[in-house]
């Protein structure tokens, strides 16, 4: 389906906000990403739904490499083509009356969807983000706008709590875990707590909706393909 | 009113579009973007003896025109998709099945055969003998003449329908090993699989695909494609299903100009999940623009 790049703008050295315009029915939840296609490259580029209205998705993505690099230079007004709505997303009718929704760097876009939605059922989120240094910071005044605590770590202390987003679990009381970031990360939430978590996971994709099997993962009990039957796994399946 | 059909022996296909197997699962994935039952056939993923989880991951990589994949033959053995995925299929796809077979011993091919070939919606067997990304098995069957006949003669025996070897690229003469398959007696070939390839992440300083090694699919391996199809029909009289690369209408006439009687469409499922659809709609047009009538007609013209 076409969408209409309405905003490209830079939030730090290497995060950009892309805000597209089209048909959003087909998101189901937060936690769901988009898979886009970036003219001069062959795969299209899978990027986590950061949050979305009637109208417009907002997707904040971090340069890592050329497909990216390359949507960063995309000029307003382009027509894209995105597969929408893919992967399951979180499960908020599983999160508890105060979720802790932790983000590790650009792991923490799509927490805002989320936050929404756990706001709009009545819930009582609070967004933990973990970053290396103030710089890096992004997303805080979404989070802080809809008026969910936002609580944040930095490696260098230089904003925060200093230390890891494990270090600053310590002092907050939630129900469960909803949680986005680098494996390490995750694993560490783990060895923090033992609550119900939601786990999301990054994996290189071919197709993004299940047909290639090319980000398959062992689970407990058998295989899941992250794109399809996740990004999001329950802690009690995991294999770490 | 243009004649889309075509016959692979005795068996008619509404249009010569076939999703490759290995980028169409068993069809579910795309129900939510399209009728399959506009689709001439579909292969479904390649299927082996025992379940297998495949390779380690990441088993993906971007290439100019195209991919890397080392999936693996990921699958979850003949037993579970005769028992699940197919009655599953059943319901939703009316048309013949091709089934993609691969295994590691000729005692593994011979029994996915006989238990394949007992299916009443399959109606031709793909006997993959040129997987690139398993070792001790697969591709080393496709790489020479000797082994590629004796798989051949082995699933014969106890194949109820036609086989269809599925060759590898990866050699030195495609000639010699389809020849080989003609003589023990396979009753058709499909070709190519992918291209043995690799890509490096330059940060990393370390192959991008855990296994190293994957296969190279997309429109870059098209004249590849397009070149050994034309070879191999040129020397053999069975028919021959051409694949590599196909992504537009005018991909699948200018295969089966090479010689091809009947296309499939891999990558590019992957990456346009409506591809096989827009491919299936656009043919009569292009047919039109070229005066063709009837398809089947152009058969390496």
């Amino acid at each position: 389906m076409m969408y209409k790049l309405i905003e490209n703008t830079q939030l730090t050295a290497t995060v950009w906000r892309m805000k597209l315009a089209g048909d959003t029915s087909a998101i189901k939840a937060p936690g769901q990403f988009v898979q886009l296609t970036v003219p001069g490259f062959y795969l299209r580029r899978p990027i986590s739904i950061c949050n979305w209205d009637e109208e417009t998705i907002t997707l904040v993505y971090k340069v890592v490499g050329q497909g990216t690099e390359a949507m960063s230079a995309m000029k307003l007004g382009m027509e894209l083509d995105v597969l929408n709505g893919l992967g399951n997303g979180f499960d908020t009718s599983r999160c508890g009356d105060k979720p802790l929704l932790i983000g590790g760097g650009v792991g923490l876009p799509p927490m805002i969807g989320l936050c929404r939605q756990l706001l709009a059922e009545g819930k009582h989120p609070t967004v933990l983000a973990g970053f290396n240094t103030e710089s890096e910071v992004f997303l805080r005044d979404a989070v802080e706008e809809m008026g969910a605590p936002f609580v944040l770590a930095t490696m260098d202390g230089s904003a925060g709590v200093k230390g890891l987003v494990t270090d600053a679990m310590a002092d907050l009381d939630f129900t469960d875990v909803c949680a986005c970031g680098p494996l390490p990360m995750l694993k560490a939430i783990m060895n923090a707590t033992e609550k119900p978590a939601q786990l999301s996971f990054e994996e290189r994709m071919g197709c993004g909706f299940g047909a290639c099997m090319g980000c398959t993962v062992k689970v407990k009990g058998g295989y899941k393909r992250i794109c399809k039957d996740g990004p999001v796994l329950d802690r009690e399946e995991v294999i770490w | 009113m243009k004649d889309l059909s075509v016959t692979l022996s005795g068996v008619k296909l509404d249009n010569p579009v076939i999703p490759a197997s290995g980028t169409y699962g068993f069809g579910q994935e795309f129900l939510p973007y399209y009728d399959i039952n506009i689709l001439g056939s579909l292969s479904f993923k390649g299927t082996t003896a025992e379940s297998r989880f495949g390779n380690p991951t990441p088993r993906i990589a971007e290439c100019p025109n195209g991919m890397l994949n080392s999936v693996g033959l990921q699958n979850p053995g003949v037993d579970h998709v005769i028992a699940h995925e197919l009655p599953a299929l059943r319901k939703v796809f009316r048309k013949p099945i091709v089934a993609n077979i691969s295994g590691f011993s000729i005692e593994e091919y011979v029994e996915c055969v006989s238990k394949l070939t007992r299916e009443e919606q399959v109606e031709i067997l793909e006997v993959n003998i040129s997987c690139p990304n398993v070792h001790g098995g697969g591709m080393a069957f496709g790489t020479s003449p000797e082994a590629a006949a004796a798989v051949t003669r082995a699933v014969k025996q106890v194949a109820t329908k036609p086989v269809y070897i599925k060759l590898s690229p990866n050699v030195t003469d495609i000639v010699s090993i389809a020849k080989a398959c003609e003589e023990a007696g396979a009753d058709g070939l499909s070709l190519i699989n992918t291209l043995l390839g690799m890509r490096i992440d330059l940060n990393r300083r370390k192959p991008i695909l855990a296994n190293v090694m994957g296969g190279y699919s997309g429109p870059g391996i098209f004249p590849v494609a397009v070149r050994m199809v034309y070879q191999v029909t040129g020397a053999v009289k069975i028919p021959v299903i051409g694949m590599g690369g196909i992504a537009t209408a005018r991909d699948v006439i200018e295969m089966m100009m090479a010689g091809a009687k009947a296309v499939q469409v891999g990558a590019a499922n992957l990456v346009n999940p409506y591809a096989c659809k827009e491919i299936i709609e656009q043919l009569p047009i292009e047919m039109e623009k070229l005066r063709i009538d009837r398809l089947s007609d152009i058969t390496r013209v």
